[in-house]
């Protein structure tokens, strides 16, 4: 919870839109690597899900989550622009997601489909 | 809605409106993750087929499902979602820079980056493939014997992927008016924040399917 | 500029539109009037779910009575619990969010006025879709946590669920609406200086609240879709004969949800005390960080705790072991709380008003309800306990001897700032003894009951199982609420007609709302003030004064100091009535359907089309 706690107006000038729009904010050149990641990362999952032996080895959902999981981090940090923005809007979402993740954990374990833990 | 953008003091020096999204995709993110939970909850204890990933025969018949996901077409349209999310951005910056005058030895793709209609229409073109490819999917299944009412498998996959697909289209929606107001007036940066608002929820929406692509259709 | 004009006659201003009649309150986007509509219609249904609650008692009062059906008790008892809880107490707090937030905060108005305008119509429409059924007893009648698969059609075949499906999901689009509202209003239109260590209490419970409420409604929200889908289209989410569903999906989604909702219930009750108490001990809140941060740890760990609700369903011993632990745990900020507002008092020089008697009652009623709660965070002592009297008994204390004696708290405070009237002291007085006596008499019973293992929700029961003279016992004390009740409908009505004039700070209280007319102006603050302080009007620096001088100006108009408000609408509550005809419409034809829906999105177009306010010049 690390909102403002020196809302002077002097902070808050240095923080109108307009103003923020032009520093470090990503470019065209920026974007399409991100797309080009997100295609290879696509296309390395597939293959993945295609190679029998691969699917049955214990590193194919590690695998395959790890994938995802930084395609989700891409997207987010610079099609929604989370790595340049605000630090109050990182807060907003990473909170719930944690909250949203460690439940999925917790119902995935409650239902038994956590055998990990499970003696 | 953006006739009268008037600039009320804020505390943080933010707007309202992105404040209110992004606590909106914090919300979204439990919306999913319980269809998500669901749907992984159940997975695997569906007591009649057809099943996702394995073959199934039907006991008084004789039939055989074959597994009923269609890895090659959804990577098709995950692959589309994703490049929805290139066109978004690139729509956004080019309502940003509207206005800025364009280097004297421009190029064709420069000037054609500068064209908020175009990434904003290639956007919702690529969204409504995307919804496109959903209804061949959910169609063919229907017609192979998977629907909503059939398993537990059946039940949660339509949900939560008919969750996300109706989030695609109130997105198409959201991205024609802008189009239409873009047509009809022009967009330019004092309207970049409603642009914003747009992109992000679009974008969420592009992440919730990377995990939904992952977590249901390749993971076994 | 204008602090030399002579004060003009209170005339509707020129931008705001008409400011008396029905129409006023129809298109109402005042923060303040929506708070008073929240008001009325949540005591409204606060008195209804009370009847329910009177009749359930008669019925018990003795063994084998036969006063209304067992049909009729199951749809009493869920729309005792329903109404109580999101259509008396959820918005009963969402008053007080709306009345205070923005005068705590030093704002006009809150972030999305027309928003706010629509949560309330949805509100009341929804209230009244999922209220009416029982009058043709029709009610749903699962229990207010409607616990699937008994909820599906296999075992529920009537429209009786329906209605509670499908208007829970009404009420959490109102609530869900509202939060983002709050949540973004509190976050962004603190007055300069107005810093997060800065705001008052019960801001800073309610900023907590939204967090609970924005991450806790989806999650029913989906739990109440698969229901729906499974009543309407046949899906097999909790389809447990058939297709294998696991019969404890509903309870845990049910849950991840209910447990956070019991902090939404309590904590805006926590916020009015720690308002009432530093303003009647004439002391600043006791560790004020604090009880900051034990709220917040109270709600990120209300969400590590809802399967303390199943015990009995044997999750085995990991999970027994966490969920108990984690409940526990929650006892140590809930604690500090207590000390703290004890702490508050010790030292300072209480006024025992009505207000102040009240919150003190919560303090003690709450720490009954609090350890009775702790007892059966234990799984063996649960085990005893679950699904018998003595659970009835310890949410009772918790909601109505915490949540709604602190709300009572709030109304004798505020119903000065509201309304411009003082609450008649004496009635007040009748009042709350009546309910601390009634409440103690009517729920403290039920431990004992419960022990001697009476069932929840049985609607009548043989004699000689030593419950009876408990049960009577309850039953007197249920009809000392309901007098007590009257008495207050009696003080509010006369109140607000021939109180006694209360003026800006009828109890010499510290923060920003006190610094203003009662009632408010509509732009509420003529300058938006400047904060230097957690009390401006205790310990504020002379531009905390300044401020509270310049905006303590009465009878001015909007105009007058040229402030543009917004104008009055009734797109929200077309929109609403939309969204509701389309829920509707489910259980009568797809006609009704398309049309609600057709008129939702239009009518939505043009509220999005058009202006908030007038054009700055
Ligand atoms: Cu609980």
């Amino acid at each position: 919870m690390e909102i403002h706690n020196s809302p002077d107006s002097a902070e808050a000038a240095a923080h109108v839109p307009d103003a923020h729009e032009d520093h470090a904010h990503p470019t065209w050149s920026t974007y399409w690597k991100v797309a080009l990641i997100l295609t290879a990362i696509t296309v390395g999952e597939v293959w993945a899900y295609y190679i029998p032996s691969f699917v049955a080895s214990r590193a194919f959902v590690p695998a395959l989550l790890i994938m995802s999981a930084f395609k989700f981090v891409i997207v987010v940090m610079f099609y929604m622009h989370l790595k340049y923005d605000h630090k109050l809007f990182r807060a907003l979402f990473t909170g719930p997601l944690l909250i949203a993740g460690t439940t999925l954990i917790a119902l995935l374990f409650l239902f038994g489909h956590l055998t990990v833990f499970q003696h | 809605m953006s006739a009268t953008v008037t600039h009320h003091y804020t505390s943080t020096g933010l707007d309202n409106r992105k404040i209110a999204i992004w606590a909106f995709i914090g919300s979204e993110c439990m919306l999913f993750i319980s269809l998500i939970s669901t749907y992984l909850i159940y997975k695997g204890r569906s007591v009649v087929g057809p099943l996702p990933h394995e073959k199934w025969t039907d006991p008084s018949t004789g039939h055989t499902f074959a597994p009923i996901l269609n890895i090659p077409v959804t990577s098709m349209s995950t692959f589309v979602l994703l490049m929805s999310s290139l066109f978004m951005v690139l729509a956004l910056a080019a309502v940003q820079n509207k206005g800025r005058p364009l280097p004297a030895n421009a190029g064709w793709w420069t000037r054609k980056l500068a064209s908020s209609q175009l990434w904003l229409f290639m956007t919702a073109l690529a969204g409504a493939t995307f919804l496109g490819f959903q209804a061949y999917e959910f169609t063919s299944f229907v017609n192979e014997g998977l629907t909503i009412k059939t398993n537990l498998f059946g039940s949660s996959f339509f949900t939560l992927t008919g969750f996300h697909g109706a989030h695609v289209t109130a997105g198409v929606l959201w991205l024609l008016a802008l189009l239409s107001i873009d047509a009809r007036r022009g967009l330019g940066p004092s309207d970049a924040l409603n642009v914003d608002i747009c992109a992000l929820y679009w974008h969420f929406v592009d992440v919730v399917w990377i995990a939904i692509f992952t977590l249901v259709y390749l993971i076994r | 500029m204008a602090s030399t004009a002579i004060a003009t006659p209170l005339a509707p201003t020129a931008y705001s539109g008409e400011q008396s009649g029905v129409w006023s309150w129809l298109t109402t986007v005042d923060h303040k009037r929506i708070g008073t509509l929240y008001l009325f219609t949540a005591l409204f249904f606060f008195m209804w779910g009370g009847v329910e609650a009177l009749i359930i008692r008669a019925q018990l009062g003795a063994p084998n009575q036969h006063l209304v059906s067992a049909e009729f008790y199951n749809q009493l008892f869920t729309m005792h619990g329903t109404t109580m809880i999101f259509l008396a107490i959820m918005p009963l707090s969402a008053a007080f969010f709306n009345y205070l937030i923005p005068l705590q905060i030093g704002a006009r108005d809150v972030a999305f006025p027309r928003l706010n305008a629509f949560s309330y119509w949805v509100y009341l429409f929804g209230g009244i879709f999922i209220t009416v059924p029982i009058l043709f007893a029709v009610a749903p009648d699962g229990g207010w946590f409607g616990y699937a698969p008994l909820t599906t059609r296999a075992y529920s075949p009537g429209i009786n669920i329906d209605f509670w499906v499908i208007g829970l999901q009404i009420l959490g689009v109102s609530s869900l609406a509202a939060a983002f509202n709050f949540l973004t209003t509190i976050i962004n239109l603190r007055a300069p200086g107005m810093s997060l260590m800065r705001m008052p209490m019960f801001t800073w419970m309610s900023f907590v609240v939204q967090f609970l409420l924005v991450l806790a409604f989806p999650v029913i929200t989906i739990a109440l879709v698969f229901l729906l889908f499974d009543r309407f289209f046949g899906t097999n989410f909790y389809n447990t004969v058939d297709a294998g569903a696991d019969p404890l999906l509903w309870q845990h989604l049910f849950w991840i949800f209910g447990h956070p909702e019991v902090y939404i219930l309590i904590l805006p009750a926590f916020g009015l005390v720690s308002e009432v108490i530093p303003a009647n001990s004439k002391k600043p809140l006791f560790g004020y960080p604090v009880m900051v941060y034990s709220g917040i740890l109270i709600a990120v760990l209300g969400f590590g705790v809802w399967a303390h609700h199943m015990f009995a369903v044997g999750m085995g011993p990991i999970a027994d072991t966490f969920f108990s632990l984690a409940t526990m745990l929650i006892g140590i900020p809930t604690g500090v709380k207590i000390f703290n507002w004890i702490a508050t008092m010790a030292q300072g020089h209480v006024r025992l008003n009505t207000p102040m008697l009240f919150a003190i009652a919560l303090v003690a009623l709450f720490t009954i309800g609090g350890i009775s709660g702790v007892m059966h965070s234990s799984p063996p002592a649960d085990l005893q306990q679950t699904d018998t009297y003595f659970i009835v008994a310890h949410f009772h204390y918790v909601l109505f001897g915490g949540s709604i004696m602190g709300i009572f708290a709030g109304i004798y405070h505020y119903f000065p700032k509201m309304t411009g009237r003082m609450l008649d002291e004496k009635l007040g007085k009748i009042h709350f003894w009546l309910y601390f006596v009634g409440m103690n008499i009517t729920f403290f019973p039920m431990h004992f009951a419960g022990m001697l293992g009476m069932p929840r929700r049985i609607y009548t029961y043989d004699a000689g199982q030593g419950w009876e003279s408990y049960n009577f016992y309850s039953s007197i004390g249920s009809y000392i609420i309901g007098v007590a009740t009257l008495v207050f409908a009696w003080n509010f009505l006369k109140s607000r007609r021939s109180g006694a004039i209360a003026g800006p700070n009828p109890w010499g209280a510290a923060t920003l709302e006190w610094t203003i007319p009662s009632p408010p102006p509509d732009y509420n603050f003529a300058k938006i003030p400047t904060v230097t302080s957690r009390y401006p009007l205790w310990e504020g620096k002379e531009a905390d004064l300044e401020s509270a001088r310049f905006n303590a100006q009465e009878g001015k108009t909007a105009a007058d100091f040229g402030i543009v408000m917004p104008y009055n609408t009734i797109k929200p509550m077309i929109v609403a009535f939309g969204l509701v005809l389309m829920f509707c419409g489910l259980l009568t034809s797809r006609v009704i359907i398309f049309l609600g829906a057709g008129i939702m999105i239009v009518s939505l177009f043009t509220w999005l089309l058009s202006p908030l306010e007038p054009e700055h010049h």
